[in-house]
């Protein structure tokens, strides 16, 4: 049992966290595709804006600069999905409950949550990469501390919770941006480009040698579909997200006594996961099934705010 | 110290120390213990003055130590003060005793604004209303320790004292095997102890205790976290409080559960704004109703404040006598009321000898010290006197002991102060430390944190 409100804190800290990282991964992917030599006009930067949900910022422009992207996405101050507010919230959440956290997992938030507040774009540009490896590293720390030496109690879980929902759905907003390129048909089209679409994906998710493991080498939309939203292995797949949701809902619910709608909207999507094949996917529309998982997920984190009073 | 054969006796084994250890080795140290610090996330807050939101205070590593005799003197003196305090506040929100004995006049409690009349007749379990209390203590001399006020509110720094050591006992370990230091860290489970021991009759079992909190925003938000952790006991902020059938709930993963003890760190004015302040965004609606009715205790009581109010403390010293029948052990500073005629013609024609307080003040804001403030700055404070007479009281500067402290250039002495932090519950406590203030600005007496002073371990030495 603890206050709502530190579930709330806990629940939000770890996606705040976990969307940082994500952040700083699409960034990163977009500069290492605005280095390889695709056709200028495909404009990478453009899709990692609206991957990371600044929507507003690109409308109507065609294209969109590294300069653009690294003011709106790590640098900005109230854009919810840029690197610098996610690490300010989730120090300002850490904080509101740090008799909850570990002093490691504490220190970790702690420690330079300042960084960006006072970096011009220039400077952030000049080394870009160093920062970008700093959130990476940061949020890698955290998620150490964590598992090395937080207790395995309510916290626990519902600092994963926040997690999974955040990387579902950082996931899912992926595979909504670039599903085009994902369909079937411009497997015909074949060529360099596709090749290089293909995978900027896996690169945002750094899935890109998890995915050689699984799949041998060559890139299909079929395989890399596979991969990320049907994979039991690949931590940022969609079932194993919604896995690791059903595991800390059933923990919380042994350990509370009482399970809650949450868990049956887990279990229906899981169910779904397991028992559908990737054709039966495509053939009712790639982008109806991420839209429809989007959807859940959204009313999935309702649920279990509902489920635990915050 | 300030004798001129040396360091008092309790100081010798860490002067020799020191002078082993050396002064660029200790500077190295002193910027160690501040990394620490802010690694860790001791800061306090500072408002309107921009820069850094969160700050440090400076600490300085020379501990300050009190003997075993001086210690037990103090001790007994700061628990005597605590009850008279305690039994003070029952008295006058009860019979006014000690008014119609003419002891204290009635209008400095009735029409005191800190007085609260929704708390005539309330019973608080165990009569106490204060239940820490911290009492700021100067030495001028090799005998006498003098009060220079109490805070019978919500006392703050004692996580400094606490960490304090810590951090001591992290950088110098060799320093406390020479030295037997009494301990301080059972200061948490004795709070615990004491607020348990003040749960409401009608609470079987083990009470639930809470410790209320403004939020992250509060300057002392790290120390109520802080203490929270230490007592293993939930830190709520309002918004997580609800009152239901006279009962105060917080609402938690599994539902309401009730709360028996709430030790709050939020103002009189801002804990309910059906009873007092409706402005305030911070309160809990129905809190004070539910504390009438019996079910829950608050620490400190509502209306606790009139107690350390500038001008009760002159009375502190009388109520020792009346209520407890014994001799005050520790004195008061010498102080002059404004608002009586002949006193307040002493204190203008004196300004440049004094210390002039605002009588609700706090925290060494709006105070004129006399020997350091310019002609102009004098004579527009005594403008302020003359138009509010009632809102001034007066103290001698005094001669107060330094302790050797860190500078640049070495070590010197430096204006200390002290604050014991006594737990008032079925009986009285009082852990072996407190909090040691230091002006680091050299002849300076404001030992704020606020105004640019510093903190020190304070040592207790075992007999």
């Amino acid at each position: 049992m603890m206050l709502s409100r530190t579930a709330n804190n806990l629940f939000w800290l770890a996606r705040y966290m976990e969307r940082a990282e994500a952040t700083a991964r699409l960034i990163e992917m977009g500069q290492r595709m605005a280095l390889l030599p695709g056709p200028k006009e495909s404009n990478e930067w453009r899709s990692v804006m609206m991957a990371a949900g600044a929507v507003d910022a690109v409308d109507g422009d065609k294209t969109v600069s590294e300069a653009r992207v690294v003011k709106t996405l790590l640098l900005s101050a109230d854009n919810p999905t840029s690197v610098r507010y996610c690490l300010e919230r989730a120090r300002a959440n850490a904080r509101a409950v740090r008799t909850s956290l570990t002093q490691q997992q504490w220190e970790t938030l702690n420690d330079g949550w300042r960084r960006f507040e006072k970096m011009t774009t220039s400077e952030a540009r000049k080394n870009l990469g160093d920062h970008l490896d700093w959130v990476k590293t940061r949020a890698a720390t955290f998620r150490g501390a964590t598992e090395g030496f937080m207790l395995r109690n309510d916290r626990y879980d519902f600092l994963h919770l926040g997690a999974y929902i955040e990387r579902a759905n950082m996931t899912l907003r992926l595979l909504d941006v670039k599903y085009y390129v994902l369909l079937p048909e411009t497997e015909v089209v074949g060529g360099g480009r596709d090749h290089y679409q293909w995978r900027s994906i896996l690169l945002a998710l750094s899935g890109h040698r998890a995915y050689h493991h699984n799949y041998d080498g060559d890139y299909s939309p079929w395989k890399i579909t596979d991969f990320l939203v049907l994979s039991s292995r690949f931590p940022r797949s969609l079932k194993f997200c919604y896995g690791g949701i059903r595991l800390h809902l059933d923990r919380l619910a042994e350990h509370y006594g009482e399970s809650h709608q949450c868990s049956e909207t887990a279990n229906a999507m899981l169910e779904k996961l397991s028992t559908k094949d990737l054709g039966e996917i495509f053939q009712s529309g790639l982008h109806e099934f991420i839209m429809g998982a989007i959807g859940t997920t959204y009313r999935l984190s309702d649920e279990i705010s509902d489920a635990y009073h915050f | 110290m300030g004798d001129p054969a040396g360091p008092r006796r309790p100081y010798r084994n860490v002067a020799r120390w020191i002078e082993k250890t050396g002064i660029d080795l200790l500077n190295m140290r002193r910027e160690e213990a501040e990394a620490i610090f802010r690694r860790i996330g001791i800061t306090f807050a500072v408002y309107g003055e921009g820069g850094d939101p969160e700050r440090l205070i400076p600490f300085d590593m020379i501990p300050r130590i009190f003997s075993a005799a001086e210690w037990r003197r103090v001790s007994a003196g700061v628990k005597q003060r605590a009850r008279a305090l305690n039994a003070f506040l029952y008295d006058i929100y009860h019979r006014g005793e000690i008014m119609r004995a003419g002891i204290i006049p009635e209008h400095l409690v009735y029409r005191n604004e800190a007085f609260l009349p929704e708390m005539i007749g309330v019973e608080p379990p165990g009569r106490v209303y204060s239940h820490i209390v911290g009492v700021d203590i100067v030495r001028t001399d090799a005998e006498d320790f003098l009060v220079l006020e109490d805070n019978c509110r919500t006392p703050s720094g004692v996580s400094y004292m606490l960490e304090n050591r810590e951090i001591m006992m992290r950088m110098f370990p060799d320093l406390f095997s020479r030295a037997k230091v009494e301990p301080v860290d059972t200061y948490p489970d004795e709070l615990k102890k004491s607020l348990a021991e003040v749960a409401p009759p009608a609470c079987k079992g083990d009470p639930c205790i809470a410790l209320l909190t403004p939020g992250p925003f509060n300057s002392a938000y790290y120390e109520h976290s802080y203490l929270a952790d230490l007592m293993g006991i939930e830190l709520v902020e309002p918004g997580d409080l609800f009152v239901d059938e006279g009962k105060v709930w917080m609402r938690t993963t599994r539902g309401p559960q009730q709360v028996d003890v709430i030790y709050r760190r939020i103002d009189d004015d801002y804990i309910d704004p059906l009873a007092f302040r409706p402005d305030s965004m911070l309160g809990v609606q129905g809190l004070f109703n539910a504390y009438r009715a019996g079910n829950v205790t608050l620490c400190s009581a509502p209306g606790a404040g009139i107690a350390d109010d500038k001008a009760i403390y002159i009375f502190v010293p009388d109520m020792v006598r009346f209520y407890l029948g014994e001799e005050p052990i520790l004195k008061n500073v010498q102080t002059w009321r404004c608002a009586l005629q002949d006193d307040c013609a002493h204190v203008l024609d004196n300004l440049k000898d004094l210390v002039v307080k605002e009588v609700h003040g706090s925290g060494g804001y709006g105070m004129l010290v006399g020997p350091k403030a310019t002609k102009e700055e004098r004579k527009a404070y005594a403008e302020r006197i003359k138009a509010d007479p009632d809102n001034f009281i007066a103290q001698p500067t005094l001669n107060l002991s330094t302790s050797p402290t860190m500078g640049d250039e070495g070590l010197s002495g430096r204006h200390v102060d002290f604050r014991p932090y006594c737990l008032v519950g079925a009986e009285t406590r009082l852990v072996p430390g407190g909090l040691t203030r230091v002006a680091l600005k050299k002849g300076s007496l404001v030992v704020n944190s606020s105004q640019g002073g510093g903190v020190k371990d304070t040592w207790v030495l075992s007999e």
